[in-house]
């Protein structure tokens, strides 16, 4: 009989050794003459237990993690290929995992379940079921269901969906339109871009046709950082598989619409997650970032009407076409509907990816899902939403995730991510690392972002060495305001937010000499 | 030989290394130049094929794409990834971003760069490393992280660099 293995094939479980797991899980079954078939699967976003190894049993699928290279022999002996329990990596069924319990998937449902090209095991998980039912309705009646989802864009802007949708389809028709899809993933401790990519590609590409439909496009872009090399690879098998299929080419899902897919590759610019500088990117020139207006909804890739959506906005699509708008809507609270993939990282236990309805405390997910540093020391500052937001003092966690309650705290949401500090940070230096990073990464176009940070490093390290540092504190508030209302797009105007919350919330670190990093 | 055929390049043909020559740059362009924004794409091709952007292409891909030479050098030098020297045997990026800084990057690129003798952007003087910093590599759940050659490797720790930059200069030193 032949025993089904599971090893996850997404980035982080690669970073830890899942190849050379995969080799030694063969190497132990044909020295055993067991007949076993390997699948590579997405990871199931449980990071701290990767490489996640699972075997198919009578009883479910039976885990034992975090499975470094060298230990299948051992994990062999014990019994992992019958799933048995003796061993202390062993973890039963995955999906009695509280960690898993306790979410609620709707985007991620397929991850770490399914081997992400391969088609039949998409569609077998409910893939196309939303483009089925789209291809049935007019492209207002995809827009509306679209706009009863509640959906804003979740790569960080929160900008309605459907209002962006419905701008492009009321552009006349028979021009060129674009669907554009943001996987410019930058922001630090973000990373649930890339698991769609990787371990479910489907959901990417079945929400774009979807969106193609909806506003007359018939060509779409996914720009994928090039430090992404594995999604690429992924999308481009996926895309392959889906033409082959009928699900992307000249008659989409039989309707005779059309709709081809491309992969770009940027080139190492965080600038260019803005998406005027992506379409920039795209257009084969330097990511400068456009005035708006006009908005790229008008005037968008070479001059057309363009959706730009981040990859998780377009992924929610199929779901929401599927089950209903108001399905989707019926979780989460206030004008923040739907869930939320939250990506909890740094220093943290239990990292991995958190999909929940808007409403979550920050505290459940740091205590909770986390379960603490992962130093075990006391956590004191949590940056969420990437570089340009707020770090957050422990008298903020019991703040609801919501996209206008982290507003009223000066603070947001963006993409998702959550990263943790514990006690052993200087503040100071994250406040400095914030000016530095949009030194490096500010496209140059706005005086106040390419300027400004370079004077707020300055201003920063005039403070820590103890010179004039009220006049200079008074100066870095001052350099602040200028950079938040001056700056073109939100790289210079909201680098800012996180040195102001160090400036409120941790002005000790800030005014006091740096730390020795020692190596 | 790299000969070109175009006077207007010959003085920089007398001084091109062997690893490219312009009828390579030429292939690379004339396969995508048709496509819709086409430089990012063509500029990827050639830093595939041939490890760098040669300064050398530059009027090669201009005078294809009908753009200014000052266009293209632009979109090269606005872009992080694009190198317009070769780099050493290894490309080692260490994630400077604040995940990885949360779980002791800042002290791990320290390591990194004393153990090589190198700081970012350098390449080491036996031209085994060269040394990138690198802005996230969405491994955030498992730093520090770095990526080497384009592998990604999670939870690095001093002692796991020392062993990986020794294997990588040994087995290069076996090949000799």
């Amino acid at each position: 009989m032949t025993i089904t293995v599971y090893v996850p094939c997404d980035t982080t479980a690669l970073s830890l050794g899942a190849d050379r797991v995969a080799q030694e899980l063969l190497n132990a079954a044909a020295t055993l003459n067991l007949d076993i078939h390997l699948v590579r699967n997405g990871s199931r976003g449980l990071f701290w237990l990767e490489p996640l190894v699972e075997v198919q049993t009578p009883y479910g699928r039976m885990a034992y993690g975090p499975v470094e290279p060298g230990q299948v022999d051992e994990l062999v002996a014990a019994g992992l290929f019958e799933g048995h329990p003796d061993h202390p990596l062993y973890l039963g069924d995955i999906t009695q995992h509280p960690y898993l319990q306790q979410q609620q998937r709707l985007t991620f449902a397929r991850i770490g379940i399914t081997d992400p090209v391969c088609i039949e095991d998409y569609i077998a998980h409910g893939g196309f079921a939303g483009l089925k039912k789209a291809a049935a309705l007019t492209p207002q009646g995809i827009v509306d269901e679209v706009k009863t989802s509640g959906l804003r864009g979740r790569g960080g802007a929160a900008f309605p969906a459907g209002i962006k949708w419905q701008t492009v389809l009321d552009e006349p028709h028979g021009q060129q339109k674009y669907v554009v899809c943001n996987a410019d993933e930058g922001d630090s401790g973000t990373f649930a871009d890339r698991l769609v990519m990787e371990c479910d590609p489907y959901m990417l590409i079945e929400g774009m046709v979807i969106a193609g439909l909806a506003v007359g496009a018939a060509l779409g872009f996914i720009y994928v950082r090039s430090e992404y090399l594995l999604s690429k690879n992924m999308l481009e098998e996926a895309i392959r598989r889906a033409e082959a299929q009928g699900y992307l080419g000249d008659n989409v899902c039989g309707n005779g619409r059309k709709f081809r897919l491309e992969v770009r590759l940027g080139a190492g610019a965080y600038i260019c997650g803005e998406e005027t500088s992506l379409l920039e990117s795209l257009e084969g020139k330097r990511g400068l970032v456009r005035s708006k207006p006009p908005l790229p909804a008008i005037k968008g890739l070479f001059g057309q009407p363009t959706v730009v959506n981040n990859v998780l906005s377009l992924a929610a699509v199929p779901y929401i076409m599927a089950h209903g708008g108001k399905a989707y809507a019926d979780y989460g609270m206030g004008r923040s509907l739907g869930t939320l993939p939250i990506q909890l990282a740094g220093n943290i236990k239990q990292g991995g990816l958190i999909e929940l309805a808007f409403g979550v405390t920050l505290r459940k997910i740091l205590e909770e899902f986390g379960g603490g540093s992962f130093s075990g020391r006391p956590m004191k500052a949590v940056q969420v939403g990437g570089p340009l937001m707020a770090y957050m003092p422990e008298s903020q966690w019991d703040t609801p995730m919501d996209y206008e309650a982290f507003a009223a705290l000066g603070a947001g949401i963006g993409h998702g991510g959550v990263v943790v500090f514990d006690d052993t940070v200087d503040m100071g230096e994250q406040a400095r690392f914030a000016m530095e990073f949009c030194a490096v990464e500010s496209c140059g176009k706005c005086t106040p972002c390419r300027i400004g940070s370079v004077r707020g490093v300055e201003v920063i390290d005039r403070i820590r060495a103890g010179e004039n540092q009220s006049s200079n504190l008074e100066l870095l508030e001052d350099l602040c305001e200028t950079m938040v209302d001056g700056s073109l797009c939100a790289m210079g105007g909201m680098t800012p937010f996180p040195v102001q919350s160090v400036m409120n919330y941790f002005p000790e670190d800030l005014m006091a000499s740096p730390r020795p990093v020692e190596a | 030989m790299h000969m070109s055929e175009n006077a207007n390049h010959s003085a920089a043909v007398t001084t091109l290394p062997e690893d490219w020559s312009p009828d390579i740059i030429r292939q690379q362009v004339a396969a995508l130049q048709h496509e819709p924004g086409a430089l990012l794409p063509i500029l990827h091709a050639i830093q595939n094929r041939i490890g760098y952007v040669p300064e050398g292409a530059v009027p090669i891909i201009a005078e294809m794409l009908q753009q200014s030479r000052a266009d293209i050098h632009g979109v090269i030098s606005f872009y992080h990834h694009f190198r317009t020297r070769p780099a050493g045997s290894n490309l080692l990026e260490v994630c400077r971003a604040e995940a990885c800084q949360a779980r002791g990057g800042r002290a791990f690129e320290r390591h990194v760069q004393e153990k090589l003798g190198v700081d970012y952007h350098q390449t080491t003087a036996d031209n085994e490393f060269t040394l990138e910093p690198v802005y996230c590599l969405g491994n955030c759940a498992c730093g520090p992280s770095i990526r080497i050659n384009n592998e990604t490797i999670g939870r690095m720790t001093p002692q796991k660099f020392d062993q990986l930059a020794d294997k990588l200069t040994t087995s290069v030193l076996q090949l000799k």
